[in-house]
């Protein structure tokens, strides 16, 4: 007989455990789709998730994916964590692109050590600047967050279609839609001759090393965490609950903002309308799936990357409709939830009584 | 014995073979890029109906859908590049860099890119059709069978492609009726359905009663069937998909030239150009005329057809003139390519401006 009783406090082990099991699950799934399309299962996970970064061209770029993916969800860990729900860091990534590309342009045929700081800087501010709305606006007007900083990210597509379409498109390119090309300066440096991984891959690394340090090793941290369980509480003990909603949110901004910095100054060069597959959106998943740790973000980045290469890699030699990586990255979405449920019941096998 | 001899005839006779036709014996491969999903019964639809045209030549063809135009583009193309293709279709405008930055470490490889301009390296040819013919016979439908003088047209993006289109449009439909005027709504995406019916609804409050569109998605056809006014289906015949509203369509029919340029790089004669093709190449179709519109129209546009074809029309023939009045084309002349490719002014009779 099988019982299911509740925990009296969440399990470490599980929590932990969960996301594995999600990923097991979604490959389990995964295969089952597979089969019921007509492929051969295992021949089709292998096109997805092996073949995709079997050589070094292919590694590197699973880095490169999971760079903008990582460095977004390492920012919405700090919202979520402090029960904060910025959902709109597509729109902080965006606007964070269009200030650190049109400070870019700017310096358009100039070379200089000094460009590429400031490229960077101004995708940070940008997006920190585009993340303060909707938390001074939930932090002085009580809206909610959620809702606005979504319908910002439509808000901040609409600015980099204005642009892009009228004041900054390129004067010799026939009025289609995109701006120059930036100048070598203005251009995140390669680590490789030959592969696209780009420097931003540290940015990546600085946030998960400084998160890191935030959650587990300050105050802040603690505070966060305390307003996360319970905001009563946080305000019971004093917390300024208004400058940590804003703080967070800004620490989110400028991640979400640094993500669209390494795309246009990394592997697309120009701001064009499409810089971003959703990434903001996609880095949610991500931050879920990593627990909110910065290791377990490292982790989920690199899996749902491979999502998104698995899906190229087996229509091009499983002619396995693309869309398939979307609804990988659901799925695990979706058993991740749905594990999240063994966080606070157990399943009990009891023996049938005599 | 006889059999190692027989064998070794047989060896040195394909060696032979291959050897004089090296390249037609090879199996060429093509690959094809596209922006949307192969269902989207539009742009990418019709690029892979031109893919099927290719495989049934005999070749073997690999795709890929639904590639964004960001930097996921151009490992998606170094990928084909890698895995054995030899003729790469990217059938997207925001493709155009990453083709000629992949293109560059893959010169063995052709790259075949539409609707773009820039060929930097001699393995990447662009191509493009004359869509705007298609509209000549869309703009004299049009100005024939409104009752409203008012036609609307939703427009995609303020690129010369889309602006040449709405001014032969408008100059057709003027033509046959010289109190039109052409009410322009930006939807400013390629496919988003929901926005393209919005804009169609715009139009049709406007007074609008034939609306054509140069964007992709079916919304706007099916719009104006509930609205009841006219329309013009887009990229493929999209009658089925509101019979009532649909008059005629204009069809991409990208399948002749995909297997033409295969069969080049098969014969090893391939090489860099810009191909820019019309009616007259069948790289434009016209839809079945609808039976509503009357038999002297049905037959007038069937002669229009057949001198855009062969070059006894053309689209853009002066006298013409700006919004402002200035001559664009003199009387008796045509617009040349260079004027077409460039073009980003309005003609008489077209309303509003072109957002900048």
């Amino acid at each position: 007989m099988i019982k299911i009783v509740k925990r009296d406090q969440p399990s470490k082990a599980i929590f932990f455990f969960t996301p594995v099991l999600a990923i097991f699950l979604t490959l389990v799934a995964g295969g089952l789709i597979f089969f019921i399309l007509g492929f051969k299962p295992f021949e089709a996970l292998k096109f997805f998730f092996i073949i995709p970064i079997a050589d070094k061209y292919g590694f590197s770029e699973l880095l490169l994916k999971a760079t903008p993916l990582c460095l977004i969800a390492i920012g919405l860990s700090f919202c979520f964590k402090s029960n904060n729900w910025n959902i709109g860091a597509e729109g902080q990534l965006t606007f964070g692109a269009i200030v650190s590309g049109g400070v870019a342009l700017l310096f358009y045929e100039q070379e200089g050590f000094y460009i590429l700081p400031i490229v960077i800087l101004a995708g940070a501010i940008g997006g920190m600047l585009y993340a303060s709305i909707p938390a001074i606006l939930k932090t002085y007007f009580n809206t909610n967050e959620i809702l606005v900083s979504l319908m910002l990210v439509y808000v901040s597509k609409l600015i980099l279609d204005y642009l892009v379409v009228g004041p900054w498109s390129n004067p010799e390119g026939f009025n289609f839609p995109e701006t120059r090309q930036f100048s070598d300066s203005a251009k995140l440096p390669l680590l490789f001759e030959g592969l696209r991984i780009h420097a931003g891959i540290f940015l990546a690394l600085a946030a998960v090393v400084i998160s890191w340090f935030v959650f587990y090793k300050t105050y802040l941290g603690f505070q966060m965490k305390v307003s996360g369980f319970s905001l009563k509480t946080a305000k019971y003990a004093g917390y300024k609950g208004k400058k940590m909603i804003i703080l967070v949110f800004l620490i989110s901004g400028a991640c979400a903002g640094l993500a669209g910095v390494g795309e246009i100054t990394g592997p697309i060069g120009q701001l064009h309308r499409e810089i971003s597959p959703d990434y903001g959106f996609t880095a949610i998943i991500v931050a879920f799936l990593g627990r909110l740790h910065p290791v377990g973000i490292i982790f989920a980045s690199l899996v749902v990357a491979i999502t998104y290469l698995g899906a190229e890699t087996a229509q091009i030699f499983m002619q396995i409709p693309k869309y398939t990586g979307q609804v990988f990255q659901g799925m695990i979405l979706f058993f991740l939830l749905a594990s999240d449920y063994l966080l606070f019941f157990k399943i009990k096998f009891i023996g049938s009584k005599k | 014995m006889h059999k190692f001899l027989i064998r070794s005839f047989v060896s040195s006779l394909v060696l032979l073979f291959t050897l004089t036709v090296a390249a037609v014996a090879k199996d060429v491969k093509a690959a094809f890029v596209y922006i949307g999903p192969t269902g989207d019964h539009g742009w990418t639809y019709q690029h892979d109906v031109g893919r099927k045209a290719v495989e049934a030549a005999g070749f073997k063809t690999t795709y890929v859908e639904g590639v964004p135009e960001s930097a996921d583009a151009e490992r998606v193309l170094r990928q084909l590049a890698n895995s054995g293709h030899d003729v790469i279709f990217t059938t997207s405008f925001g493709y155009m860099n990453p083709t000629n930055k992949v293109a560059k470490e893959f010169p063995n490889v052709k790259f075949e890119h539409a609707t773009g301009y820039k060929r930097e390296h001699p393995n990447v040819a662009t191509y493009a059709a004359r869509f705007y013919e298609g509209r000549t016979i869309l703009g004299t439908i049009a100005g024939t069978m409104t009752k409203s003088n008012v036609i609307g047209y939703v427009a995609s993006f303020p690129i010369p492609e889309v602006i040449r289109g709405i001014n032969s449009f408008t100059l057709a439909a003027q033509k046959v009726n010289p109190n039109i005027k052409t009410k322009i709504v930006w939807a400013f995406t390629w496919y988003d359905p929901g926005k393209e019916a919005e804009a169609a609804k715009a139009l049709i409050d406007q007074g609008a009663d034939v609306i054509a569109q140069h964007t992709d998605s079916t919304a706007i056809v099916q719009m104006a069937e509930k609205a009841g006014v006219y329309a013009f289906g887009q990229a493929s015949d999209m009658d089925k998909f509101a019979p009532k509203a649909v008059l005629t369509s204009v069809e991409n029919n990208w399948g002749p030239y995909y297997v033409d340029r295969v069969k080049a790089v098969a014969n090893g004669t391939w090489s860099q150009k810009d191909t820019w093709h019309g009616i007259g190449d069948g790289m434009v179709v016209i839809s079945d005329l609808d039976s509503q519109m009357p038999a002297d129209l049905r037959s007038k546009v069937k002669k229009l057809q057949a001198d855009l074809a062969s070059g006894k029309v053309h689209s853009f023939t002066g006298p013409i003139y700006d919004q402002k009045g200035n001559l664009m084309v003199a009387e008796g002349k045509t617009a040349d390519d260079g004027m077409l490719a460039g073009m980003m002014t309005y003609v008489k009779g077209v309303e509003g401006d072109i957002p900048k």
